[in-house]
């Protein structure tokens, strides 16, 4: 469903990684591993369509995503380095605003299900800036309890996460590959997704190795 | 395409009333701006008569200018930005309801506070009425217009001087017709061309801007 073939990413003068090429059905998740700096969120955020790749392409379903445009985002899941969580508004509120504007809809009882196994339901009406660290990865990561979209691109989706909600995170994605989604991540933690189907790809420093 | 118009709208509108420090520092900026003008000119009534309506259109100008910066720079930071520009709708409607929540909060106030100001100004009853209308119906322009300029430069250093050089140039047409509107009404012409012309730069400003701006907040994200 998801494919990439021959990828550059030129970073300023560099060129982080040249001829990267891969393909994912459903229910499969690729693994991306590299050294600090070796392009892995430069090739996640390629996967999004927010950057454009120097050259390659990739497709979904076939088509080019350049193409497919709003068919293909509304698809896509992404979870970036950034928790997209405003520090003004309660758990509550960001994850029923950044549904709303996801255009899905979620109500009440449902934000409140997800808060609560991601274990923020005490939190649920705090302002997001008197989170810790973790719990503001985990109120970003509770979208990913009712989402439904097919494609899951993470990045580095357990930084900052103790060792429950890493469990917790993987057996998420565990159940979305099993209904038939893809994922995409990236860690540098060594993590068990259960019943996965995994493909793992390495960025190298120079040499891009398939 | 209105719900997500409305939700974005909902969105930016809660955050502010969380951060009211930032209205209200607009707003006193506005008010304290329009003040030292009768202090420093004197207190002659004619005189003040005549630069009202400049002074007041400059402040409003700067008020805004003041707000501008953080259209974007807070989705930006934390990231948010990047999941607005992954929904499934255009980014311009989502620039757009944007630009409509910038206008309630950093616009809407000077045009409610205008009138009371005006006075300060010995302007009569007609004039204070064109000058809240020519606000009204301007102020949608300056968050537009503003929109393309904050979304240019962001992620810049010193973004916020760059800013100004490149979003003041382009509400000259809003203030000479802004002013112009309340000086044509105290000259005994009528308002209403100014005030047309007003409208046409309103509706450019606030439904064509969207579109380079997203087009700005692309580059800017990659």
């Amino acid at each position: 469903m998801l494919e990439a073939s021959n990828l550059e990413c030129v970073r300023g003068e560099r060129r982080l990684f040249a001829g990267v090429s891969f393909r994912l059905a459903g229910g499969e998740m690729l693994y991306l591993q590299g050294k600090n700096g070796s392009g892995k969120t430069s090739l996640l955020r390629m996967l999004c369509g927010l950057t454009p790749a120097a050259s390659g392409d990739i497709r979904w379903r076939g088509r080019p995503i350049g193409k497919l445009g709003d068919e293909f985002r509304s698809e896509l899941c992404y979870l970036g380095h950034q928790n997209a969580i405003k520090e003004e508004l309660t758990p509550l509120e960001n994850i029923r605003s950044s549904a709303t504007l996801a255009q899905e809809t979620l109500d009440a009882d449902a934000a409140l299900d997800a808060l609560e196994q991601l274990g923020l339901l005490s939190r649920a009406d705090l302002p997001c800036r008197y989170l810790s660290q973790g719990q503001k990865r985990r109120a970003a990561l509770a979208r990913l309890v009712h989402e439904k979209r097919a494609l899951w691109v993470l990045d580095e989706p357990y930084v900052a996460l103790d060792a429950a909600a890493v469990e917790l995170i993987s057996g998420l994605i565990g159940a979305h590959l099993q209904r038939g989604g893809l994922a995409v991540l990236t860690t540098h933690q060594t993590v068990a997704v259960p019943a996965a189907a995994l493909r793992e790809l390495w960025l190298g420093a120079d040499d891009a190795a398939q | 395409m209105v719900e997500s118009i409305r939700a974005v709208i909902g969105r930016d509108l809660r955050l502010a009333m969380r951060r009211q420090a930032d209205i209200v520092a607009a707003m006193f900026f506005f008010i304290i701006v329009v003040s030292l003008f009768p202090l420093g000119v004197g207190p002659e009534a004619a005189q003040l008569r005549r630069l009202a309506p400049g002074v007041l259109w400059v402040a409003a100008l700067l008020a805004t200018m003041l707000s501008l910066p953080r259209l974007f720079a807070d989705d930006h930071r934390d990231g948010t930005l990047e999941q607005l520009a992954l929904a499934p709708q255009p980014l311009a409607l989502i620039v757009l309801g944007k630009v409509i929540a910038h206008w309630l909060v950093a616009g809407l106030p000077l045009v409610l506070l205008a009138p009371l100001l005006g006075i300060q100004f010995d302007l009569a009853g007609d004039a204070l009425a064109v000058l809240t209308l020519s606000l009204l119906i301007g102020t949608p322009a300056l968050s537009g217009i503003g929109a393309i300029g904050a979304a240019l430069t962001l992620g810049v250093r010193g973004g916020g001087v760059l800013l100004s050089l490149l979003v003041l140039p382009l509400y000259i047409p809003v203030l000479i017709f802004g002013a112009g509107s309340v000086d044509a009404t105290l000259s005994g012409l009528g308002p209403q061309a100014h005030l047309s012309l007003l409208g046409a730069l309103a509706l450019g400003g606030v439904f064509f801007a969207p579109w380079p701006t997203a087009a700005a907040l692309r580059v800017a994200l990659e």
